[in-house]
């Protein structure tokens, strides 16, 4: 009995003591988070994507409330949540938002099993970057989607598919949310994060394809050739040729269509526009120039 | 016998062309000189369209930091300087120019005469490099690293023994193994004059058993002619690939280990130089030649003659091949190199450059990769790894993408020799995935060394 008391009165002593220290050393090194940390988290979409350029929500929130501290919150965007979730983080931290118009993930690639040749084979392990590293890929084009799949690997919100048939990646504008992990996950920078654009529609070049328009032309029955066609019909100076690759600035783009309907390969594609009227009615098609269009946010 | 002492597999042999002496390739139509053919800055073209060309002029010069110049092989016209296609399958920086007749530049004397160390009186070994340099070397074996930069030790380190790389052991080729039996007295005089420009007193020739002709040829000569190339021995291998590796052929000659990168095997006191640069070396400090032509083995099993040519760099593969027969009906794929680290072409318009030791032709059969089973476990690839390393565990952290992971294990010692890939009966890709983890790494480790250094 003697024994069995002695064992109750240490060790509940010991657990005493123990409790104590603790209690103190709690007291003392507490660390005091900024509670607004965790409201803001809170509204975050908590997906942890990492598109925001910070490891994970929590990084972004404490990001978000150091530099509301500083004054601003500029610069700082949740790709996932968009402009709704931004706007409630100024609300928890007594800022203002700033405008940011939504983007969506684009392949720019359009070159099909029909429309790009397949010149060789490669068999060794089926991923992007490792076929690019150790050659040109399975077509003559060196700059076109190397059909892996890495892009869909990294994709965390199911948005992007490869379509089997044309063995080129597809993405769901309903779920992308812009986070730029494909367009990191390309070893050819084909996936580029682009403006939604007006009521969700776009003008694209299709196409990555650097090489001379004799060369791309041999490669790829859709390659961009850098005819400069379509910047001598742009009344916008949106459309500018680099590197004989044109590129539509999604800014100063009025989505008119007419670099579309000029293009000589059909590389350049407009996105989720009405079917086409009859000619005489196009006159009064989209052109209507908004002076700073605030684009809207659909479909989400 | 010696060899390396960590891991090691055994490919086929199959040296189909070792009986066939070299042959002198017809000099091509058109030659195309890449500037990228070397390792670091690519040469910047200085000559264009239309300029008039003779063998042995400068096409372009070496480019900013690690680089060399590049010389004509041919005479004739420059019809375009323009990117090409290169043997990666991109378009590069090159120079086009169409062959009119064969003229040479009078400074390099073509005679066949041997120019012994004697004939070149007093040379400083400064000029030894600044010929070497000048004439455009690189590292003939396929790493095509700047030969004049590995004959300048950094300070602090010293030379004590010279290695001449004469393995070959990638299966099928014989390129180097020919040019021993054809020039030996040529490649023991390259010899001395890397002794003499590094001022080093003993140098190896490492040969692997595979090649007793040649073990047997310079073994005698050096016994014959002990008192003009002294210092110099030949040193027999047992056959294991890849014993050409530098680090493996460091420990299997002088049994040194050299560390992990970012140490060289200067550090170990080793200049390791291929046979084939040796010889170049001769060709360019006693006959003033710059590198221009390079001998190259052509061969697989269904090519009807297995041959080495003497090719002008600049030639297009598909003439060599005309040359050694044809192309084979059967031909699966064709690999610039040995079957081992060699890379598959994408076209055979691709030039000979100087890298180009060997152009195999694949059988349909032989090219097809077997198809990929789960690992088993078997720790095949941990034994066969001549570097120690864990392939397996590399190819899983490769695969989660922990670069971390990948760092801790020494990926960046990867010398990318293919036996781990080689050994795996599961036939899994691991090289595929350790080198996208390497150059990943590698890109880790570069950019925190530019911030620390941007800190500072």
């Amino acid at each position: 009995m003697n024994v069995i008391l002695i064992a109750v009165i240490v060790l509940g002593g010991i657990g005493l003591v123990a409790a104590l220290i603790l209690f103190l050393a709690g007291k003392k090194f507490a660390v005091h988070e900024d509670e607004r940390i965790a409201k803001v988290a809170e509204v975050l979409p908590q997906a942890n994507c990492g598109g925001c350029g910070f490891p994970g929500c929590s990084g972004f929130a404490g990001a978000c409330v150091k530099a509301a501290d500083k004054g601003s919150l500029e610069g700082l965007l949740c790709p996932v949540g968009g402009q709704a979730v931004m706007e409630q983080v100024a609300d928890i931290l007594g800022m203002k938002a700033e405008a940011s118009a939504p983007k969506v993930a684009v392949v720019r690639c359009n070159g099909t099993c029909e429309s790009r040749p397949r010149v060789a084979e490669f068999d060794g392990a089926q991923s992007c970057k490792v076929q690019q590293m150790l050659g040109s890929g399975e077509t003559a084009c060196a700059f076109g989607c190397l059909g892996c799949g890495d892009c869909v690997a990294a994709c965390q919100f199911d948005a992007i598919r490869m379509n089997p048939e044309t063995g080129l990646p597809e993405v769901d504008e309903e779920k992308c949310t812009a986070c730029g992990a494909c367009s990191k996950a390309c070893p050819r920078g084909i996936i580029e994060i682009r403006l939604k654009g007006l009521k969700n529609r776009r003008v694209v070049v299709l196409c990555n394809n650097k090489d001379k328009g004799a060369q791309t032309r041999k490669a790829c029955s859709v390659g961009c050739i850098a005819c400069q066609k379509c910047v001598k019909v742009c009344k916008f100076e949106a459309i500018t040729v680099d590197a004989n690759l044109a590129h539509i600035d999604a800014e100063k783009c009025k989505l008119c269509r007419k670099c579309e309907d000029e293009c000589p390969q059909h590389a350049i594609q407009a996105f989720n526009f009405p079917p086409r009227k009859p000619k005489a009615e196009e006159a009064q098609s989209p052109t209507s120039p908004t002076p700073n269009p605030s684009p809207v946010r659909e479909g989400e | 016998m010696k060899t390396f002492h960590i891991g090691g597999v055994h490919p086929a042999e199959n040296k189909l062309s070792a009986a066939s002496p070299i042959k002198v390739a017809a000099i091509p139509k058109q030659a195309v000189f890449s500037m990228f053919q070397h390792i670091g800055a690519p040469a910047v073209p200085v000559v264009k369209k239309g300029d008039e060309v003779k063998v042995g002029t400068l096409l372009g010069e070496a480019g900013k930091g690690l680089s060399v110049p590049v010389f004509s092989s041919v005479s004739g016209k420059v019809s375009k300087v323009d990117a090409v296609l290169d043997s990666s399958g991109t378009r590069r920086m090159a120079v086009v120019v169409d062959v009119e007749g064969d003229e040479w530049l009078e400074t390099i004397d073509r005679s066949d005469k041997l120019v012994t160390m004697k004939d070149l009186g007093n040379i400083t070994s400064e000029e030894v490099v600044n010929r070497i340099k000048a004439a455009g070397i690189v590292g003939m074996g396929g790493a095509t690293f700047p030969t004049g930069v590995k004959l300048m030790p950094p300070p602090g380190t010293k030379a004590e023994a010279i290695i001449v790389n004469a393995v070959e052991c990638e299966p099928y080729l014989t390129a180097d193994h020919r040019l021993m039996l054809e020039k030996p007295e040529q490649i023991l005089v390259g010899v001395q004059l890397i002794k003499h420009a590094v001022n080093c007193p003993k140098a190896f020739i490492g040969i692997e058993m595979n090649k007793p002709d040649a073990i047997k040829l310079l073994t005698d000569l050096l016994k014959e002619k002990a008192t003009q190339y002294p210092g110099i021995e030949v040193v027999p291998l047992k056959v294991k690939y890849p014993q050409g590796g530098e680090k493996q052929l460091i420990d299997a000659v002088i049994g040194r280990q050299v560390p992990a990168p970012p140490a060289l095997p200067i550090n170990v006191g080793a200049i390791v130089q291929n046979v084939g640069t040796v010889y170049a070396i001769y060709e360019a400090v006693t006959k003033r030649k710059p590198l221009i032509e390079r001998i190259i083995t052509v061969t697989g099993k269904s090519v009807k003659q297995p041959s080495n040519f003497l090719a002008r760099i600049g030639t297009p593969m598909q003439q060599l091949i005309d040359e050694a027969g044809g192309l084979p009906e059967d031909t699966g794929k064709i690999i610039g190199g040995g079957p081992m680290m060699g890379r598959a072409l994408m076209s055979l318009e691709v030039p000979v450059t100087k890298g180009s030791s060997g152009l195999l032709l694949m059988t349909e059969k032989e090219s097809r990769r077997g198809e990929v089973s789960p690992c088993i476990r078997c720790g095949k690839c941990v034994s066969a790894c001549p570097m120690g390393l864990e392939p397996y565990l590399l190819a899983s952290y490769t695969r989660l993408k922990d670069w971390d992971g990948c760092e801790k294990n020494d990926v960046t010692s990867c010398i990318e020799c293919g036996s781990c890939a080689f050994t795996c009966p599961s036939n899994r890709p691991l090289l595929d995935n350790i080198r996208v983890a390497k150059q990943t790494v590698m890109g880790i480790i570069k950019a925190r060394h530019m911030e620390s250094i941007s800190k500072k």
